[in-house]
């Protein structure tokens, strides 16, 4: 009787932990049929935003595994990112070099925007997200002072094609074409009529490996040990407040780097949106591949890029479709990713309530 | 000469340098602008028409801040509530006061069911309100915009002139009730100096009746679940029902809050115009001085009335002085950076 309980409860827990990844494999399979998009059509969109979305995704993992949650100040490190990028579409600089030069840039921006964040999150703990998303916002209102007010005016900006038309201010959509699919084209590779970015793969494979390793350094574990119990942390020795600092400085240099990879595949970028965009669907994204605020791997990654952007691509046609409005489609869009970090968001910390009042009742010694 | 020293350290202490500085920026532009040729009057009736407009929205921060509940990102679940009932309210067609007043009757009791399964749901997740209230205001705004397409109104101010469904973006409400408060008693000095008193009437009423509520048994019973829950169980007060009250009533007053701000403005605003409309209320009441656990009615009336008037006067000054417009970027630091200090001032972890 014993053994059958904890077996229910086995199955029990499998089918919370991933409860979200299942509804929208469920959702996928409902609406690809009716959306009519041939097989061929879908895997080469997957292939794309796998490569393209990937590393973002995966910059993520480090504050989660540290215990500060989803970082929603990773749009810092996109922000930065898009400054290396502007820079690099200005001085004309094209190709492989481009890209590299625009990380280069972009580099110890992300590191100035990823230390300051760390300080304000070590002076808001227990409230890291909202902070960090508050934050986001933040830098994006000086963000936006820089780039439309100064580039072109304090910060040389020689390329007539860049800038407003006033004569200062960084115009609303640029066009990358400098850059444009060149990770993604660096070694061509066809199957049967698609395309596979191979390079792009290798990239996102290579941080994969580094990231598991990463883990089992040091201060890796040091970061999980911060992840489980702050407190016993730091009466372990562990230097708290710098150990979090590291790991918002890498997520937000890996962002960094992650909206450059974004953006050469896109080949525009939309100055003053991309980066905000950015982290939505990024912590969207890795959500839904079963990831919770306090936990997360690899695998929930590309699950989670490959589910969210299937939804992406077929829910406008399934609305379509089925209700005649495309744009009903869009709505649902939007509402589904919003609605799942929400639902993520509060099964977290009811879980966390839940477990908390377990300690208690079993410190009340009722079993 | 010591002693005013120390008063002036205290003071400083007190108010924060934010609010000092946000202060003193607000004071220099009002003394710069008849020198860039602003006009003082105009400009002070701007700021005061919009304190009134935006007074409720912020004044629908307090129970939830006072409950512990947090600052109320959520504030687009009461602003939905009220955006039904103004579209119900145009529907029906009644006109003047009295269809300002239908739209009430239909948005409180829709805001006080929306409030209570929002308080429900916090109930739930003590310790993480601000971030899913975030969340649960940008996806109901989401789940909304599906509505507002398929919802069946059929007046024809109202629905997209091409398809013949759907709502549009934004529905003026002239000729059903623009300025149903504001037209009673308004004062009108000189060519440029407006004052909506019958808002403001009604502004002072609401604000009269929160604070009110905060002296009677019950009010008095949230702000004791919001200083210390532990010792409010303690002394027989239900904890959970307290702050659902505090939703309910932070979720009614946003309701009645669009409302107001919409009879002065003269647009309906839907689909994604409620989306960031929390964040305006909140970095306002901070500025008044409130923090993330304790909020009054002067933090209402200061908020607003230093946030509003920043808002007015940034574009009409800094327009003249700098020939750009850097009123919105001035808006976003301003109001994130706010919110921004509320979140680190003090480290308070209640877990």
């Amino acid at each position: 009787m014993w053994d059958k309980n904890k077996n229910s409860d086995k199955i029990k827990n499998i089918l919370a932990n991933n409860a979200v990844p299942m509804i929208f494999i469920a959702l996928s399979v409902l609406a690809i049929p009716v959306s009519g998009y041939s097989a061929n059509y879908l895997i080469q969109e997957m292939l794309t935003r796998l490569a393209r979305n990937s590393f973002l995704v995966l910059s993520l993992l480090i504050p989660i595994l540290a215990g500060m949650g989803l970082n929603f100040g990773m749009v810092l490190g996109a922000m930065a990112g898009q400054v290396g990028l502007i820079f690099v579409t200005d001085w004309a600089v094209t190709g492989v070099h481009g890209m590299l030069l625009a990380a280069l840039i972009g580099t110890p921006i992300a590191v100035v925007l990823g230390y300051i964040c760390g300080e304000v999150l070590n002076r808001a703990k227990g409230r890291e997200m909202v902070t960090s998303y508050i934050l986001g916002f933040f830098i994006n209102g000086v963000y936006q002072l820089i780039v439309l007010y100064t580039m072109g005016r304090i910060i040389p900006i020689t390329n007539p094609r860049l800038v407003l038309s006033r004569g200062y201010g960084i115009r609303n959509a640029i066009n990358l074409t400098g850059v444009r699919h060149v990770l993604d084209n660096l070694i061509p590779f066809k199957v049967s009529g698609i395309d596979i970015p191979v390079a792009t793969f290798l990239v996102i494979g290579l941080f994969c490996l580094i990231i598991i390793w990463f883990k089992k350094t040091k201060i890796g574990q040091d970061m999980r040990a911060l992840g489980q119990d702050m407190k016993v942390a730091e009466e372990a020795g562990i230097p708290v407040e710098r150990t979090r600092i590291i790991a918002i400085l890498i997520s937000t240099i890996l962002a960094c780097f992650g909206q450059i990879i974004f953006l050469q595949n896109i080949g525009t970028m939309n100055t003053y949106n991309s980066h905000e965009q950015a982290g939505m669907f990024a912590i969207a994204a890795i959500l839904i591949g079963g990831a919770s605020v306090s936990r997360a791997s690899i695998t929930n990654v590309f699950v989670g890029v490959i589910l969210f952007h299937l939804m992406f691509v077929v829910s406008p046609m399934a609305g379509k479709v089925l209700i005649g409005q495309a744009q009903l489609g869009e709505y649902f869009r939007v509402f589904v990713s919003y609605g799942i970090i929400a639902l993520a968001l509060v099964l977290h910390a009811w879980r966390r309530m839940r477990a908390k009042a377990e300690a208690r009742r079993s410190l009340r010694g009722e079993e | 000469m010591i002693r005013m020293k120390e008063k002036l350290q205290v003071f400083i202490e007190n108010a924060g340098w934010p609010r000092i500085i946000i202060g003193l920026f607000l004071v220099s532009l009002f003394i710069a602008a008849p020198f860039v040729g602003v006009r003082l009057d105009a400009s002070l009736s701007d700021t005061l028409v919009r304190v009134g407009m935006n007074g409720i929205l912020v004044l629908a921060m307090v129970p939830m801040v006072q409950s512990g509940c947090g600052l109320n990102f959520g504030l687009p679940l009461g602003i939905i509530a009220g955006l039904l009932g103004a579209v119900t309210s145009i529907q029906i067609g009644v006109t003047g006061t009295l269809g300002f007043i239908a739209a009430l009757v239909m948005a409180v009791p829709l805001a006080v069911v929306f409030g209570w399964m929002y308080g429900q749901l916090l109930n739930r997740v003590k310790g993480d309100e601000m971030m899913i209230a975030t969340y649960v205001g940008f996806s109901s705004v989401a789940l909304m915009c599906m509505a507002w397409l398929l919802l069946p109104f059929t007046s024809p101010t109202m629905i997209w002139g091409y398809g013949g469904s759907g709502l549009r973006t934004t529905i003026s409400v002239e000729g059903f009730w623009l300025n149903a408060l504001s037209k009673h008693l308004h004062i009108k000095i000189g060519e440029f100096f407006y004052l909506p008193i019958g808002m403001y009437i009604f502004f002072a009423l609401m604000v009269f009746l929160v604070w009110g509520f905060f002296r009677t048994k019950t009010g008095t019973a949230v702000t004791a679940v919001g200083s210390n829950p532990e010792f409010a169980r303690a002394s027989g007060i239900d904890v959970d029902k307290m702050r659902t009250i505090s939703v309910i009533l932070s979720t009614v007053l946003g309701a009645i809050g669009i409302l107001v701000y919409e009879q002065s403005f003269g647009f309906i605003q839907l689909y994604m115009g409620p989306f960031y409309m929390a964040f305006p209320a909140v970095a306002a009441i901070l500025l008044g001085g409130a923090s993330v656990n304790k909020a009054s009615m002067v933090n209402v009336l200061v908020g607003t009335f230093l946030f509003q008037g920043i808002l007015t006067m940034t574009p009409s000054v800094i327009n003249s002085v700098m020939q750009t417009d850097m009123s919105e970027v001035i808006r976003i630091i301003v109001s994130n950076g706010m919110i921004l200090y509320a979140l680190t001032r003090k480290v308070m972890v209640k877990r």
